[in-house]
């Protein structure tokens, strides 16, 4: 199609809208698009240190990627535990952001925007620096979460060390860093139920707790099911706290699927084996993008 | 209101302000303790009980950091790889979305479906061959090589034509028919329009810009083109034991985004909301 625009007399041209956006395409379709289904290929070959100085070297070798990572333990041992930091960081992650979010809109609450702040700020922080400053925290002996455990009576804690607390102390961390972010996206969900429900709930004599169950709930209902799976979709994509905090230990205990596939690919050089693990995650995030899609009532985009 | 309901009321207030105060200290407390860590004689905060104010606050952490550890060079290169990252981000997405709004063109509503689609694949699936593009290039080990695959963003794209779909046609054919061609449309109407949503486009390309880590780890192989996060994480290898030293460290790389989103956050909000209550 001509645009409009375009001074008459001149032979037909590319459309400008193509112009205006074919940096931006270009640059998805080589550094995105591409690679996505170059990686495809990549699982079905044994692309490792050799290949990597000499490409010629990988050959093609159909599914045994696949085979040998599902027959590998610690890809299950991976996917158990991007699955637990998934399905339960990810609610915990939403029911602090709820709690944040209904706490900053309360009526009678003061100092609101001054909350928002304090509430957003561990969001926008750098990961890599505060997962570093949440390893000393957890400190057996001198962190500051034992010590105050301490004053409730609760014994010393190994939490990065101990197989059985490493992921639970990770999805501690990984809660305060982001729910932030969702307690704004609750806010305006609180924002927009209409004000009349709650006054009709109260003339009917609700009490707050009631009218929280009956009204707040229901109406927030969408949202919260939106952000909820979101969120899990991002904590599948684990990577930087094990990385940082425990190394993918205390036994393998919190290495997730990325991690996995770090190391594979980049410090053994696995590619191809790397690259089946790789596709293996997208195949869960499509799942659970599937769900999103399909319970939603109200469909995104 | 009875004087029974006024004291109920009150109650209430304070058990909200109550909880306020420990949902806000449970948030602040690691980042406090981080800055007041970071001032604290070597071998300090291994104490217990773990001191929470340092005994006589000292920066010469700060000073080894930035003399012995070289880490200017490393804020350096963040501040060079976030910055140019920022800016021509900002170019790229802020023409395709408005083109994607505004401009008529064949196949347009179709791309746009592919590229949203686009937004459900995980990054770290294009991670290996584009390692290998990358390295094909003679990309490993440079700005160029971190900068290049994220400055293109799906996301980026989405926000933008969100915001443009409400620029009234009438105003960019009023200019059209005044003789002004496409690309002059584009910087003296639609740029000076859409400006509030390129300030948040620009500060949230910034930020996980400078907070990315996967990516630039795997790029950067040599210690002198580190950004701060992956100096950091390096670091923390070698000086784990020194807590205060690695404190400083932390505060160097969170302060600039804590500053700016300070000075901005309203910014930061109107991206959490237009980017996802539609």
């Amino acid at each position: 199609m001509i645009d409009a625009g375009a001074p008459a007399g001149r032979a037909p041209r590319i459309a400008p809208g193509w112009w205006f956006v074919a940096p931006a395409l270009l640059l998805i379709i080589v550094f995105f698009l591409a690679p996505v289904i170059a990686a495809i290929g990549l699982s079905f070959t044994d692309f490792d240190l050799y290949a990597l100085a000499d490409p010629r070297a990988a050959r093609w070798i159909g599914l045994r990627n696949y085979a040998r990572v599902l027959h590998e333990p610690v890809f299950w041992q991976a996917l158990r535990n991007t699955l637990y930091f998934a399905l339960v960081g990810g609610p915990l992650t939403v029911a602090a952001s709820l709690g944040a979010a209904l706490l900053v809109n309360a009526r009678a609450l003061r100092w609101k925007s001054a909350a928002r702040t304090v509430f957003f700020a561990p969001f926008v922080t750098t990961l890599v620096a505060v997962a570093i400053v949440w390893r000393y925290l957890y400190h057996p002996r001198y962190g500051l979460l034992n010590w105050m455990l301490g004053h409730v009576g609760v014994p010393p804690i190994d939490w990065l060390g101990n197989p059985h607390w490493a992921m639970p102390a990770i999805i501690v961390m990984a809660t305060w860093k982001n729910f932030g972010y969702n307690m704004l996206i609750c806010i305006a969900g609180l924002q927009s139920i209409p004000r009349d429900l709650y006054e009709a709930a109260a003339l009917d004599g609700a009490t707050p707790l009631q009218r929280f169950r009956h009204v707040t709930i229901p109406m927030l209902a969408p949202t919260l099911f939106f952000v909820v799976i979101v969120t899990m979709i991002g904590y599948l994509q684990l990577f930087t706290e094990p990385y940082v905090m425990t190394q993918g230990g205390p036994l393998r205990a919190t290495t997730s699927l990325v991690l996995y596939m770090y190391e594979e690919g980049f410090r053994w050089w696995r590619l191809g084996v790397a690259a089946a693990i790789a596709f293996l995650l997208f195949v869960l995030i499509v799942a659970f993008t599937m769900i999103q899609r399909r319970l939603s009532p109200r469909s995104a985009t | 209101m009875t004087p029974s309901h006024a004291r109920r009321a009150r109650l209430a207030s304070v058990a909200l302000h109550a909880t306020l105060l420990v949902f806000g200290a449970l948030s602040l407390i690691p980042l406090l303790w981080m800055a007041s860590a970071s001032f604290m004689a070597t071998g300090e905060a291994s104490s217990f009980p773990p001191p929470l104010i340092p005994r006589a606050p000292t920066l010469e952490h700060y000073r080894d950091l930035f003399g012995r550890l070289a880490l200017g060079r490393y804020a350096l290169n963040s501040a060079i790889i976030a910055a140019t990252t920022t800016i021509l981000a900002l170019a790229i997405n802020s023409a395709a979305g408005y083109a994607f709004a505004k401009l008529r063109f064949r196949g347009r509503d179709r791309t746009f479906r592919i590229l949203t689609a686009g937004l459900a694949i995980p990054v770290q699936v294009a991670m290996l061959p584009l390692f290998l593009l990358v390295k094909s290039l003679g990309l490993v080990n440079t700005y160029g090589g971190v900068i290049v695959p994220g400055l293109a963003s799906i996301f980026g794209i989405f926000l933008v034509r969100q915001y443009a779909l409400a620029i009234p046609d009438d105003l960019l054919d009023a200019a059209r028919i005044d003789g002004a061609g496409e690309l002059r449309v584009f910087r003296s109407i639609v740029l000076p329009t859409i400006r509030p949503i390129l300030a948040t486009l620009a500060l949230w390309t910034f930020l996980a810009t400078w907070n990315d880590f996967m990516w630039p780890l795997i790029v950067l192989s040599d210690d002198r083109k580190y950004t701060l996060p992956v100096a950091l994480a390096g670091l923390v290898g070698e000086h784990a034991q020194d807590v205060e030293l690695m404190m400083a460290g932390a505060v160097i790389t969170v302060l600039p985004v804590l500053v700016l989103f300070l000075l901005l956050q309203r910014y930061f909000v109107e991206g959490v909301t237009e980017g996802s209550v539609k």
